[in-house]
């Protein structure tokens, strides 16, 4: 019998990941130490992963509201309005730790799991993106070929386009990948569902999948640094069945048609516990009685601490009106799920679990969802990365021997690879498919189009975690431009090292700063996120990796514009001005070997120029294609035009006035810069559109023949670079 | 006219089949459950892609035993127009409707990506708006799409002219490198004897609207309209 905190098993508080300052808080709230169960409860919605101990106080730095804005943070997606009575539901998550250790599987249950998030907010999810990071090929080749089939295996079976997204690779991600995928659903304003555990009687039903003891303590292995022993936490990384999820899905969307539903929430991280407590955290006074021994197991033996703690996946939690539970059994039945009422929602602000007639756990809801003592961790600047003497950096010898060597690189290569081997198409909406900026997808009925993308570049963030987390906003803001979108708002998904690190922590505080600003000058909010933290193994931390998911809108995709040249004898023009961006390039990686200097210089007032006059001019109907000119430089992004096209382009040669480097003009990664290609007869409304935003712009050559050429300084055939760009990924 | 779209738990290409045949076409739709024993009157029945049951054990192994097969086979006794696409097609191989198997692409890969079908019949239902030797582009989405069948079988379907689409070049050609799973002679989709139960693998759903790539899935559609507008005037 435990009498005191001090005597507490401290194995067992480390089993359940809470400190022993965490347990003191414990015993003063409940003015008893916890039972086994509860403190089982407690450990899992305490873990970093659950409760954003370490980031929550910074987080509420970010801008979250806006006027297209439904639902901000705090639900199960976020939501935003974009016309005609829709609106689009949207979050992104990671699942990095479980992908570690069992690549198919870990990838496979994030995409299944970030899919029930949209589908509990009553919206039909119409689109996937995954936001990968490995370490380089071809020692990686497990856990990239593992988490691509993994997406895909999941992604394809259950019907739901996968159609971007974003993939790189460096030495910080070799033992901790980064898998983050991204749901866009899609749903009638009116009837936008929030998981809130309404009125007292009403009943708790749960259905999908049978619970078994599989993934328990998994929200726990998030939050904490992998190490040699972890390959041992292979029990905690759930296995996924988007057969199952596919019919689930299919239930909630009829549910949804019906009132007697009051909410939806779905089981992920911490299982049941986090789900109930969630449900009724989120309504004042709110509690939850529950039946463990009423809940379907797949096993014999569990205990409610197995149950309770269970990441069995394909699960979902409803709020149904009591009395209306046929209703509702009928809709499950129809497809063959198992579904049963486990519990009920109370007005005594507790979580109550009982096996049968022995109450098992007892705890305040409050104490659940808000009561963990935020960390303030201290903060330190590393030390300044390398920095980048340009004046001792050899000029560039052969153009086009570099353009191929950076063509080949894998950060910048073709993604068909991988593309392809995601069904983007499914669902008939896929306006704009991957290989380009953003995608895009019609609403059907109507004339309005979704884009949506991811970005990050980390080797910025590793440089400058501030400036990278802006330039990755910025970056996800250009590609949505580049269909001829208009942002809306972001989803974001940060994924850094281990804050117990002053460095770190310091990092987390300068991405929030970097992205809240970002966010707040281009009137972006943030809807929703997701933090992963001790992204960290024997050697090393992972760069700040604060990936942007973004959706824009447009409202009328047949104006929508693609990257590839589309018509022999169009103009083609740079839209703003390249400077001496090489610090963080991928030039300066691949051809110098370096990664050093500053990230490139962000002006977020001329950021909203730029795409300002890209949108007006693509409104207008001026410009026939638009491609953001970042990663690789104006080079890179040139040929992606042409490839993406299949049409070459012929030019001048480029003679950058000094101070402008050479290298820089070339392959400097300036931001607030894009290709746009358009009839000759529109060069000078496009030019008085130029004027009007103070944007610069020039012509860059004629889109036309099969090869890319300025004039005495390159010239590939279209087939070399595709045979250097296609192949990138190959080795 | 009237166009079946069985749902089995699993199928995804229903709703984009529905989209074509009901809101592209404005022709009349009726979902069919897998629980239903009653075609309700369909003039076509189309088994749409996806994973019916999972795909566990075998890709249609255990769709072939829904309750709605029975009927269908039935109607296709009849000489009632059957379609399966991508999933359909395995559906159709396992129910012994069509000869064959699909077994997993060549790369071991999944494959979504557009492809070029050369027509070889325009004599069927199903193509009759095509002309032989025509080029359609229409894209592919699966991981077990390799048609594979034993040489008797084969020689049958190839001396019977049973090979409705070989996938190609943009020029027609049938060449391995235009082959993008595996299946034998290039087939990516078939009839059986009578002319009336037609598999493939390609997506003619996913290519009937100019913003979706292209519009060619719409002849094999339009083709089904004029066969029964045709029936009718006869």
């Amino acid at each position: 019998m435990r009498t005191h905190p001090s005597q507490v098993d401290e194995r067992r508080l480390r089993e359940v990941a809470l400190t022993a300052d965490e347990y003191r808080v414990i015993v003063e709230a409940l003015e008893r130490p916890p039972n086994d169960v509860e403190l089982g409860m407690l450990g899992v919605l305490w873990s970093e992963h659950c409760s954003y101990k370490t980031s929550k106080a910074l987080l509420r730095r970010l801008p979250s509201t806006g006027r297209h804005v439904l639902q901000g943070p705090g639900e199960n997606a976020g939501a935003v309005e974009i016309g005609e009575g829709w609106a689009v539901v949207f979050k992104i998550e990671s699942h990095n730790h479980p992908s570690a250790i069992e690549p198919y599987q870990g990838a496979a249950t994030g995409v299944g799991g970030i899919l029930r998030d949209v589908i509990a907010m009553g919206a039909r999810p119409i689109a996937l993106l995954d936001s990968l990071r490995f370490g380089p090929l071809p020692e990686s080749k497990h856990h990239f070929d593992g988490v691509v089939a993994g997406v895909g295996g999941y992604g394809n079976c259950i019907g739901v386009p996968t159609v971007g997204g974003e993939v790189y690779f460096d030495d910080c991600y070799a033992d901790n990948p980064l898998v983050n995928a991204m749901c866009v659903g899609l749903v009638r304003s009116d009837q936008l569902m929030r998981a809130r555990a309404e009125g007292k009687g009403n009943l708790l039903l749960l259905v999908g999948a049978d619970t078994g003891r599989d993934g328990i303590h998994g929200a726990s292995f998030a939050s904490v640094e992998l190490d040699e022993k972890s390959a041992e936490r292979r029990p905690a990384v759930q296995v996924g069945n988007p057969f199952l999820e596919k019919c689930l899905l299919e239930a909630c969307m009829d549910l949804t048609r019906s009132d007697a539903v009051v909410a939806i929430q779905d089981l992920g991280a911490a299982g049941l516990t986090s789900s109930v407590a969630e449900c009724a955290g989120r309504v004042e006074g709110a509690g939850a009685r529950i039946d463990v021994a009423k809940v379907p197991r797949r096993e014999r033996g569990m205990t409610p601490y197995d149950v309770m703690l269970s990441e069995s996946q394909e699960r979902m939690l409803i709020v149904v009106r009591r009395g209306r539970e046929q209703d509702v059994t009928r809709i499950f039945d129809a497809w063959d799920l198992t579904s049963a009422v486990i519990g009920e929602v109370t007005d005594d602000g507790h979580v109550t679990v009982v096996d049968g007639h022995q109450e098992v756990a007892r705890l305040p809801v409050q104490l659940l969802t808000d009561g963990v003592p935020l960390r303030r961790l201290a903060s330190t600047p590393p030390p300044q990365p390398r920095a980048l003497d340009l004046d001792r950096l050899r000029p560039p010898a052969d153009l086009g021997a570099s353009l191929l060597r950076l063509l080949a690189s894998p950060n910048l290569c073709s993604r068909r690879p991988i593309f392809r081997r995601y069904d983007h198409m499914v669902g008939d909406s896929t306006v704009v498919p991957p290989g380009g900026d953003a995608a895009m997808l019609r609403v059907k009925g109507t004339r309005i189009g979704i884009a949506v993308t991811t970005s990050c570049n980390s080797r910025y963030c590793h440089l400058d975690p501030n400036l990278g987390a802006q330039l990755a906003v910025a970056e996800a803001a250009r590609n949505i431009v580049a269909t001829g979108a208009e942002p809306l708002a972001v989803t974001d998904c940060l994924n850094l090292a281990n804050p117990d690190r002053p460095e770190v922590y310091w990092e987390l505080e300068e991405t929030i700063a970097g992205l809240a600003q970002a966010c707040r000058t281009l009137e972006i909010p943030i809807v929703s996120g997701n933090v992963s933290l001790y992204n960290e193994s024997a050697r090393g931390g992972i760069h700040p990796t604060p990936v942007v998911g973004m959706v824009g809108r447009i409202a009328d995709y047949g104006r929508r514009l693609h990257a590839g040249l589309a018509h022999e004898g169009d103009f083609v023009l740079l839209i703003g001005s390249s400077q001496n961006d090489l610090g963080g390039s991928e030039y300066l990686k691949v051809e110098h070997g370096l990664v050093a200097g500053r990230p490139p210089a962000l002006d977020l007032m001329r950021e909203r120029a730029v795409t300002r006059l890209v949108l007006a001019a693509a409104a207008a109907g001026h410009i026939r294609t638009a491609h953001d000119c970042s990663d690789g430089g104006l080079l890179v992004a040139l040929a992606e035009c042409c490839l993406l096209g299949g049409i070459g382009m012929r030019g001048p040669a480029l003679n950058p006035e000094p101070p402008l480097r050479v290298d820089a003009a070339f392959f400097g990664e300036t931001p607030g810069r894009f290709i746009v290609s358009l009839p000759s007869r529109a060069m000078p409304e496009v030019q008085s559109l130029a004027r009007r935003h103070h944007v610069e712009i020039s012509l860059l050559g004629l889109a036309g023949g099969d090869a890319l050429e300025l004039e005495g300084q390159v010239k590939l055939s279209l087939a070399d670079m595709r045979q250097a760009w296609e192949g990138g990924l190959e080795r | 006219m009237k166009f079946g779209v069985v749902v089995f738990p699993g199928t995804w290409s229903d709703r984009d089949c529905g989209w074509v045949i009901d809101q592209v076409l404005g022709e009349q739709l009726q979902y069919l459950w897998h629980k239903d024993a009653d075609l309700k009157g369909c003039d076509c029945v189309i088994l749409p892609g996806g994973f019916a049951y999972g795909d566990y054990l075998r890709t249609g192994a255990i769709a072939r035993f829904a309750p709605v097969m029975d009927k269908v086979a039935e109607f296709a006794a009849r000489g009632g127009l059957v379609w399966g696409i991508c999933n359909g097609f395995q559906i159709l191989c396992e129910a012994g409707l069509l000869p064959g198997a699909l077994i997993r692409n060549a790369s071991l890969e999944f494959r979504c990506e557009w492809t070029h079908l050369v027509v070889e019949r325009d004599d069927l239902p199903f193509t009759a708006s095509c002309d032989a030797g025509e080029v359609l582009g229409i894209p592919i989405s699966h991981g077990e799409g390799s048609y594979f069948a034993d040489p008797a079988t084969l020689s049958r379907l190839e001396q019977n002219g049973q090979v409705v689409f070989r996938y190609c070049d943009v020029e027609g050609r049938v060449r391995p490198r235009s082959n993008p799973n595996g299946s034998v002679h290039n087939i990516a989709g078939i009839v059986n004897a009578r002319g009336n139960v037609l598999g493939m693998m390609p997506h003619p759903e996913r290519c009937a609207e100019p913003e979706l790539g292209g519009t060619d899935g719409l002849k094999l559609f339009r083709s089904v309209l004029h066969h029964a507008a045709r029936a009718l005037a006869i």
